[in-house]
């Protein structure tokens, strides 16, 4: 065990995962001699060399095709977006070539590839830098989307993402990267298993990445009136855990969905529809969303921390459900 | 480069008349409804398919196109399987998800045909980064129609591999329309002038020749294997529309059609007979190819309906299913 920042807890696990396995490669804008916009694949470059840890051009769109192709041809290629709001340049080699090629080639092959980057606002990066995205991706048949809450599941599941054989997006927050917390390097990370990050009796709160630790703070809070909110940290949103969140639901009979990207038709959108499908009958109120406002993430510090969901909006959402 | 003995010529000639054949078929199963969907015939441009793919050797890779039968045929793709999965059924070589759009075997280093103008560019730039990385001594061959010259993904690939110094072999089969669209309106630039802005060598050939494709072939892949990316550009001409039943009210009569003097089968065919070929011996040739297509359709009705469960298993790699 050691003590690590997330952004730490990244780059150990891209460089236990290139030293246990020679076909791993990372690449992207600025990652190695500059080692990377936010630090995540700092000292790579001197392990491991410009062959397995590439400057690439700015060139989203081939890049992340490149990966595709790599991984069709027998690597296992990590690729960084600088920001998750470069996507939008890189769709087609995620939608369409990455997502579909182990369905769409008869299920013989696969695409082993991860793709890296930071969503999430606070740094007055603007509307073109600050965005959640992960609802588009977790949309894809073919794609799995993880978002990692804290350093010990972002070394554990990057290290699942880059073993697993299909195309996995790795959405980090760029809010978090600072965080430190305790890794243990031996633990293994699944793919699809959420965390009870607090337990309690009295209602369900369904979050990952950021808002997990607004939606603990929450809960400290909602504690001090002897409201005990259950916290549980998807950490995977494609798969995500269906039964755990099922599960509490049954015992609290109450629920919260929070996260940071806009509230509709957003993750949350998808995790109140199926409760409501399958655990209609364990709920003892409507379930009820918090997300971002129906609008762009803004530069001024005053209209970003408005936009932004925080503890207040966590309580009263928790509130309204137990009124 | 090119010996005057037949035996070359030969082996590229069967591979032509083989893609010709299925081609022709396929015009008469599309109309009689055997297969569905969007077919793109590749008649008229058959040269190139055989001039460079049977340039290749087995370490090598090809990233294709919508109008991708000839290549995947000219890399041996298996014949049966390829008319079943174009017809649909279970037994296709993509298991009748992908069609004709998406025919691939990676066994053989097809990376896959797509549905994407432009896409195989920058999946072929990973196969050869791969290629590099992994010291494998192959080629990555990326190919394209003119139509692709206008996406933004060949201009990132043209800069990278030229950067990296990559072995790709780009190859433009210039028809001359960019789906429904003369060319001449749709790009403004030459191939040459832009693949020379990168300091990547071009050369320009008479793609229906199919001994000029392949000497210019061979010599930039040997080229291509140590001092990095080339471009050929091989002049050619679709007699077939943008797709099967494709009216081509955009395209005057004349343009239409395939005469002899740009037929490269013809062209083929006089140059063996030139060289002491036997016509009985090219008929032999034909005779051939028709029974192997007509075997391979009769399988291909034989076939059973794709298996809707099998499909939806293999959107992820075993139990890993998301939704």
């Amino acid at each position: 065990m050691a003590e690590m920042r997330y952004m730490q807890a990244i780059s150990q696990a891209l460089s236990d995962s290139m030293r246990d396995d020679g076909s791993v490669i990372v690449l992207g804008e600025d990652i190695a001699a500059a080692g990377g916009s936010f630090k995540a694949t700092r000292g790579l470059l001197e392990l491991y060399g410009p062959d397995r840890v590439r400057d690439t051009p700015i060139s989203e769109s081939s890049i992340a095709s490149a990966a595709v192709g790599a991984a069709m041809s027998g690597l296992k290629p990590v690729v960084e977006i600088m920001f998750m709001d470069f996507i939008t340049l890189a769709m087609d080699a995620l939608v369409n070539q990455a997502a579909k090629a182990r369905f769409m080639f008869g299920g013989r092959s696969s695409v082993p590839m991860v793709l890296r980057t930071p969503h999430g606002g606070g740094l007055n990066a603007g509307p073109q830098h600050s965005q959640c995205l992960e609802a588009w991706l977790a949309h894809v048949p073919g794609l799995k989307v993880v978002c990692p809450s804290n350093a010990q599941d972002a070394y554990s599941l990057l290290r699942a993402a880059i073993a697993d054989p299909d195309p996995v997006v790795f959405v980090e927050n760029k809010a978090l990267y600072a965080r430190k917390s305790e890794v243990d390097t031996a633990a293994s990370g699944v793919i699809g298993q959420a965390a009870i990050a607090r337990a309690g009796r009295d209602l369900t709160i369904v979050t990952y990445g950021a808002t997990v630790h607004v939606s603990l703070a929450a809960a400290q809070e909602l504690a001090r009136e002897q409201i005990e909110a259950e916290v549980i940290d998807l950490r995977s949103i494609q798969p995500w855990d269906e039964a755990c969140v099922l599960a509490s639901v049954a015992r609290t009979h109450r629920l919260v969905v929070v996260h940071e990207a806009v509230q509709s038709f957003g993750v949350g959108a998808e995790v109140a529809a199926r409760v409501a499908e399958h655990g209609f009958d364990e709920l003892d109120a409507p379930i009820v969303r918090v997300g971002a406002p129906f609008m762009p993430v803004a530069f001024a510090t005053s209209l970003e921390r408005r936009y932004m969901v925080d503890v207040a909006d966590v309580v009263a959402a928790a509130r309204k459900t137990l009124a | 480069m090119t010996k005057k003995r037949p035996d070359q010529l030969l082996a590229q000639y069967r591979v032509m008349r083989l893609i010709r054949s299925v081609e022709n078929s396929l015009v008469k199963l599309f109309a009689d409804g055997e297969v569905p969907g969007f077919i793109h015939l590749s008649v008229g441009q058959e040269a190139i398919a055989a001039g460079v793919v049977t340039a290749l050797d087995e370490r090598d890779s090809i990233a294709t196109t919508h109008r991708g039968h000839g290549h995947v045929l000219a890399r041996g793709i298996d014949v049966d399987l390829f008319f079943m999965e174009l017809m649909g059924k279970q037994g296709g070589i993509c298991g009748g998800r992908g069609g004709s759009m998406h025919v691939a075997d990676m066994d053989l280093g097809i990376l896959g045909a797509n549905g994407i103008v432009g896409a195989g560019i920058p999946i072929a730039l990973g196969s050869a980064l791969a290629h590099s990385v992994r010291k494998t001594g192959g080629v990555a061959v990326a190919f394209f129609g003119d139509g692709a010259m206008a996406e933004g993904v060949i201009h990132e690939s043209l800069n990278m591999a030229a950067l990296w110094k990559l072995p790709l072999l780009f190859v433009c089969e210039n028809n001359g329309w960019s789906e429904f669209s003369p060319t001449s309106r749709q790009f403004a630039a030459q191939l040459g002038s832009l693949a020379g802005a990168f300091g990547i060598p071009h050369l320009l050939v008479d793609g229906n020749d199919v001994e000029a494709v392949s000497a210019a072939a061979r010599d930039l892949i040997a080229q291509a294997r140590t001092d990095g990316p080339r471009v050929l550009e091989c002049k050619t001409h679709r007699v077939r529309g943008h797709f099967e039943g494709d009216p081509q009210k955009y395209r005057p009569q004349e343009d239409a059609g395939i005469g002899a003097e740009i037929d490269p089968l013809k062209k083929a065919e006089q140059a063996l007979v030139a060289r002491g070929v036997s016509a009985r011996v090219i008929a032999g040739i034909v005779a051939d190819a028709e029974a192997r297509v007509a075997a391979a359709i009769e399988k291909g009705r034989a076939d059973a309906q794709p298996d809707f469960e099998r499909a939806l298993s293999d959107v992820y790699t075993a139990n890993a299913a998301g939704g």
